[in-house]
């Protein structure tokens, strides 16, 4: 009976991650110190770093917050036991790393190991369990997302974590990143304008006539299934005849490679999610207030904009995040056909069997698409609030 | 002048037709209510009125005026109209909800607001509290309250009423048709009101029309349906185990009454139906009681034989 009660005390959740981290402090390298960037490193487990005092302090913030996890029921007291936990690790990681680098040289390279990145993924699980748990309203989050944000510039400007290979990697292509960053955020939102503008009313012509909303939804779907890669080379082929042929297109910048393409895709499979959405945000508004309201003389336009799409609204932005999230993950992929983007630096350091460059390209777009679909939820749900 | 004229007024969907050929005058000031089983063709027939339904063949003249003639935001701008369920925006405040049809006539504010005041006065919602509340914060008797006072916002000279009552439960529907019978006599709108609940009909039309597959089988006061059912199926919705009763409940005591005599030891207000007043009458015990004005004065007595003569079918 005792027993039954202390483990249904235990959070479940809790549990999962606490083993988890467990076991990836103990089994699996915490960092690999490499001579240069593409020789094996020799492993370098936490316990074996014990002697630094940096680990010490990790470790000992480590044991706090798997107890905080297991045995403490207020979430605010998880949270801060676990941010402080995730400082520690970024610290330690950044001290390690220093204290391996033999004095000026330029050559070696720290990676962190996958102790560190499964520390790193539990750590961000709880806190965000925690988060979730106090229930904060939408603005409440954005700010918890930007305070997270300014907890790693802190720890990006202080230089604490210069040493580690992938800042590395970024210190030897400052102005090439910022870029493909920039490139990166111009197609994913670029395609994301497009498709709005495209997708938002033929969703509501599709919402309109019956008839044509099939059709066009097959056919959307259609494009969902043809793989990304062959999509950008099917479009190379028409792309690149129209270039050749039409002076006009090769003078606004449409070629078989490159950034057109690249767009083009995104926008085709950006369009399902924001024309399925507006459809169904549309069939959602209750046919009695429509009625209601072209029984009070609102015009069809007044109607649209003022009854239908607000009421819409929040399933039109769910679509919207889909989409965003989806497309800064695609981007990635156009860099293979010229398209720029982080990808570049993925499939450069995939070429070079370079993981630190690879990291390069994935850790800043897994925190693009993250920080979008934070920001979207939030105005989602903010929209939602009133007419909940 | 009748305020409503509806002429041979049909529609048909394809082969099937909902509304067949009919022909009703409603007065000025005037409440007449629809009744019909579904699919009777009574809310076909009252949203042609402000052409949400586009007719057939026929004519529906509001205020003297072709509807047809008229442009349709123009036309239902002009025209009440709550529906079952009341059809509020959920994402508008009560007072947005109702200063809807003031700001398509280009209100300005101040007076927006002073009708919004007004309104949610008259139906006992006061401004302060619930002007900023959203409608799923608010009772189904309170939202239905809110519908019918956007419908009246521009004062219209005549509302439409679509089941207004038929989501609400029993107690709050009596109470609801009471106020509408209240401010219907302040503002003296024409009202046309659509129900299946025989009842709600009786308690609140002047005049009644049943409708079925499409037909106007009878248009005549509450008292004639059930004294002269036109048709069987009159006849069957009103119901022939009660129709004394029922006819009781329409005539006010005073009509029934016989000069003022001393001595009695019971009085009735003179607000009571003769029905009213004959239940009264039985759970009192007594054979005959004074009519009483409002300052208890007898202004007439009524005895229980009269009573049950009055009751009689003539």
């Amino acid at each position: 009976m005792e027993e039954t009660l202390a483990v249904r005390r235990l959070d479940r959740l809790g549990v999962v991650l606490v083993v988890a981290g467990v076991a990836a402090a103990a089994l699996l390298p915490f960092i690999y110190v490499k001579a240069n960037r593409i020789a094996s490193g020799k492993p370098m487990l936490l316990m074996q770093l014990l002697d630094q005092p940096s680990v010490a302090i990790l470790t000992l913030l480590l044991v706090l917050s798997a107890c905080a996890v297991l045995f403490l029921e207020n979430a605010y007291a998880r949270l801060a036991i676990s941010t402080l936990c995730l400082a520690a690790l970024l610290a330690a990681i950044g001290f390690v790393a220093t204290s391996f680098t033999p004095e000026g040289s330029t050559a070696a390279r720290m990676t962190p190991g996958g102790g560190f990145w499964v520390l790193l993924a539990v750590t961000s699980l709880i806190i965000s369990d925690a988060l979730v748990k106090v229930r904060p309203r939408p603005w409440m989050r954005v700010a918890a997302l930007a305070a997270y944000a300014c907890l790693l510039g802190i720890f990006l400007w202080s230089g604490l974590l210069d040493s580690l290979s992938i800042m590395r990697e970024f210190a030897n292509r400052g102005d090439q990143f910022w870029a493909e960053a920039w490139t990166h955020v111009e197609l994913a939102f670029g395609s994301l304008a497009i498709s709005v503008a495209i997708g938002l009313p033929l969703g509501i012509v599709c919402f309109w006539v019956p008839k044509l909303r099939a059709a066009l939804l097959q056919g959307l779907s259609l494009i969902q299934t043809i793989p990304s890669l062959a999509l950008f080379g099917l479009l190379m082929l028409p792309l690149g005849y129209l270039a050749t042929h039409v002076p006009l297109a090769a003078a606004v910048g449409i070629s078989g490679i490159g950034a057109a393409p690249a767009l083009i895709a995104l926008v085709l499979y950006s369009l399902l999610p924001i024309v399925a959405n507006t459809v169904v945000g549309l069939e959602g508004v209750d046919p009695a207030v429509r009625d209601a309201a072209a029984g009070m003389g609102l015009t069809r336009r007044q109607i649209l904009t003022g009854i239908d799409l607000p009421l819409a609204l929040p399933v039109i932005l769910t679509g919207i995040r889909i989409v965003l999230v989806q497309a800064i993950g695609l981007v990635t992929v156009a860099a293979l056909i010229g398209g720029g983007g982080f990808g570049v630096f993925i499939f450069q350091g995939l070429g070079q069997t370079a993981m630190d460059l690879v990291l390069l390209g994935a850790v800043p777009t897994v925190i693009f698409a993250f920080s979008s679909a934070v920001i979207l939820d939030a105005v989602a749900d903010s929209i939602r609030g009133p007419a909940a | 002048m009748s305020m409503i004229d509806i002429r041979n007024v049909t529609k048909r969907y394809g082969d099937t037709t909902v509304v067949d050929n009919v022909s009703m005058a409603v007065e000025k000031g005037e409440i007449t209510v629809i009744v019909g089983t579904s699919g009777s063709g009574k809310s076909t027939l009252i949203r042609m009125i402000n052409r949400l339904v586009p007719m057939t063949s026929g004519e529906i003249r509001v205020g003297g005026r072709n509807v047809a003639d008229v442009p349709e935001t123009e036309l239902r701008r002009n025209i009440g109209y709550v529906i079952q369920g009341n059809g509020l925006f959920p994402h508008r405040t009560v007072a947005q909800n109702i200063a809807t049809v003031p700001q398509l006539l280009g209100w300005e504010r101040g007076r927006i607001d002073a009708r919004v005041d007004e309104l949610l006065g008259l139906f006992n919602l006061d401004p302060r509290s619930f002007a900023k509340k959203y409608p799923h914060q608010l009772s189904g008797g309170e939202q239905q309250r809110v519908g019918v006072a956007r419908a009246l916002a521009a004062g219209p000279e005549v509302l439409i009423m679509d089941e207004p009552f038929g989501a609400l439960d029993p107690v709050i529907r009596g109470k609801a048709q009471d106020d509408l019978l209240a401010i219907q006599k302040q503002f003296g709108t024409t009202i046309i009101l659509v129900t299946h609940d025989m009842d709600e009909a009786f308690h609140l039309g002047n005049r009644i029309a049943v409708m079925r597959g499409g037909r106007l089988l009878q248009y005549s006061t509450p008292e004639k349906i059930i004294t002269e059912p036109a048709d069987p199926f009159v006849q069957q919705l009103t119901g022939t185990t009660d129709r004394a009763l029922k006819r009781m409940s329409l005539l006010p005591l005073t009509s029934g009454m016989a000069p003022a005599k001393a001595g009695l030891d019971h009085g009735l207000p003179q607000s009571l139906s003769l029905r009213d007043a004959l239940a009264e009458m039985i759970w009192q015990g007594i054979d005959e009681a004074a009519v009483e004005n409002e300052k208890k004065a007898a202004i007439g007595s009524i005895s229980m034989s009269h009573l049950l003569e009055l009751g009689r079918k003539e």
